[in-house]
């Protein structure tokens, strides 16, 4: 009742000002709102993630005695689960080991290809840059099948380096256009003025444009980085031994068994399995958003 | 002892400068710059694809090699409800899915372009659900949606008590479709937001300014400079967004397999439970196969119906 006396005559107060409070208002309304929502709905899942890794299950499982959304006393047991009862750390290692393998492999195919078609310009180079960027366009889930027997025709099948062969199926065609437009933006003279002095190709590839393309390398071998840690239908299909799967895979498969989940340690898997990215990611976020935002401009 | 290592140093130098200068023949440097990225891509991607393609033709299983059965797989396919099903779903969630992603990433990337502090540490924040891998978010999803412990259900029934019963999300078909297009726009908006900002970042403000000048209102402003000169940059990161939510996997995979009775199964999903779990090799290509049209469909209309601008402008295709 109070409130519908008060209301008027705080109205009338703010009257004078009003120009000023409408603007403030109006940016809070339309701006921040709307971005906290977002931002919070964005985190909620990490968040929620978190929550249940480190709560024992006593109030994993109680709503009622427990606030859902806090912790009242934490614990390491889902996580201590993970890493001594099964072969999570074994997992991490494998999907590490492939992770680089496959970023290695596919940033030297990709930075040679890259400096192929941009720099030594051939008849033709805009057509094998097409076909590689027409390769991005094929997607994993109908490669799977055929690329199956493809692997086993080679007899890797159930190996981690028939993961680090197929996976630069989609980092070349990725980087070699990242690395396309890094080196398009390294002006030509510098290299002109290399084989006046009688440099070879190569030399001016490793001494020159390389070392210029840094930050494109970068971007590229973070990004293949963390698009192998979280490919998922390849080393599903490829992959069947528990030992020598990688971290997505291994934690759905290995980790969910019958009808009553383990969510403390299936969140504990998912959040430690996340770290690694997170972690780079956040290390070079700027290279990240640059290189993303970069291969949609290209 | 001498004698024999003299004209070693000669010799090293002639085959030196003999490799050097093979190196630095262009033609043959450009085969060796080019070869493992066409070699990989030649070997696990252009193989793989024409093998596939045959093998939908196939009758092929795991361990045995099959025979050209011609039309077979497809004939099948078209009089069996579960691929009607799963075209259905694919299509059905492709449409919802992108049109979520791009309404709320369109809006997301309008707000990211405003001056406020913490900017770029927020935009990186925007981006994780990006990042981090989809089986391991997917499975957070999974438990929010769990029947029981929904955090969801505990909010709308324990604290603001708007309903009486917990959400059956995943155990009925229709709450269950829903609740994979709402994890996957989840996953999706970072994207468009955060590429869509670098096409909005591009946009000169001098033409706002022009058009203030002339008394534009806010949502003309948008209508006829932000939106028109977004076209070419929402056309490509459309074309990859539908390609890759129509061929989507790992989300369905993680979260429902397919289930309940089947109704969330993307071609995909179909196509894994058939060719490798079912161990039927050509019936899963044929699946997979399957995809192919409605891709190039997705992509052409995508592509050219929103990149218009560059052929009714004449400008050069670069």
């Amino acid at each position: 009742m109070t409130d519908a006396v008060a209301q008027p005559a705080a109205v009338a107060n703010a009257a004078p000002d009003t120009m000023a409070w409408d603007s403030r208002a109006r940016r809070v309304m339309m701006i921040y709102l709307p971005l906290s929502c977002f931002v919070l709905i964005l985190l909620f899942p990490f968040y929620w993630m978190a929550v249940t890794a480190f709560k024992p299950n006593a109030e994993l499982l109680n709503y009622k005695a427990h606030n859902p959304f806090w912790i009242t006393s934490p614990t390491l047991a889902h996580i201590k689960h993970l890493l001594i009862d099964t072969a999570y750390p074994r997992w991490l290692k494998t999907t590490m080991f492939v992770a680089i393998g496959a970023t290695t492999l596919s940033l030297f195919a990709s930075t040679l290809a890259a400096y192929a078609i941009e720099r030594l310009r051939f008849r033709g180079s805009p057509y094998v840059g097409l076909g590689i960027y027409l390769a991005y366009l094929v997607p994993p889930s109908i490669l799977f099948i055929p690329l199956a027997t493809v692997v086993v025709q080679f007899g890797l099948f159930d190996s981690p380096l028939a993961l680090i062969l197929v996976y630069p199926t989609f980092l070349v065609p990725f980087c070699t256009w990242l690395l396309i437009g890094y080196f398009k933006s390294i002006p030509y003279e510098l290299e002109e003025c290399a084989l006046v002095d009688g440099a070879t190709r190569l030399q001016i590839l490793r001494r020159i444009t390389l070392p210029l393309a840094v930050p494109g390398l970068i971007s590229a071998g973070i990004f293949s980085f963390t698009l192998s840690w979280n490919e998922f239908i390849y080393a599903l299909a490829f992959i069947q031994s528990g030992a020598n799967k990688t971290v997505p895979v291994a934690i759905l498969t290995e980790l969910v068994t019958g009808d009553v989940y383990q969510w403390g340690a299936l969140m504990a898997g998912s959040l430690l399995g996340s770290l690694p990215v997170a972690i780079f990611y956040s290390l070079f976020v700027d290279y990240y958003v640059s290189s993303l935002t970069g291969a949609v401009k290209e | 002892m001498s004698v024999t290592t003299l004209p070693s140093p000669a010799l090293a130098q002639r085959q030196q400068s003999w490799l050097v200068r093979l190196f630095d023949y262009r033609p043959f440097l450009i085969v060796m710059c080019l070869a493992p990225a066409i070699g990989l891509l030649a070997v696990f991607l252009t193989y793989p694809l024409g093998l596939g393609i045959w093998l939908a033709f196939t009758d092929t299983t795991i361990g045995r090699r099959g025979i050209f059965v011609g039309l077979e797989n497809f004939q099948y396919l078209l009089t069996d409800p579960l691929w009607w099903g799963a075209v259905f779903y694919s299509i059905f969630y492709t449409a919802v899915a992108t049109f979520g992603k791009f309404a709320l990433g369109f809006w997301l990337a309008l707000l990211l372009n405003n001056h406020f502090p913490f900017k770029s540490l927020l935009r990186a924040i925007v981006l994780l659900p990006w990042i981090v891998p989809t089986v391991l978010s997917a499975l957070a999803f999974w438990w929010i949606y769990d029947p029981q412990f929904s955090i969801i259900s505990y909010l709308l029934v324990d604290v603001l008590h708007w309903r009486t019963t917990n959400i059956d999300f995943l155990g009925t078909p229709w709450p269950a479709r829903f609740s994979l297009i709402a994890a996957n726009i989840w996953r999706g908006i970072p994207f468009v937001a955060i590429s869509l900002l670098a096409g909005l970042q591009t946009i000169s403000p001098s033409l706002y300014e022009a058009a203030m000048l002339d008394g534009a209102s806010a949502w003309q402003r948008f209508r006829y400079i932000t939106f028109p000169m977004m076209m070419p940059i929402l056309a490509i990161v459309m074309t990859f967004s539908i390609i890759f939510t129509f061929t989507d996997f790992q989300l369905v995979y993680a979260i429902t397999r397919g289930g309940p009775v089947n109704s969330t199964h993307l071609l995909a999903t179909l196509a894994f439970q058939r060719g490798i779990a079912g161990g039927e090799l050509g019936e899963g290509a044929a699946i997979a196969v399957s995809m192919i049209p409605f891709l190039v469909f997705a992509t052409l209309f995508s592509y050219f119906g929103l990149a218009r601008r560059k052929w009714q402008q004449g400008e050069a295709n670069d």
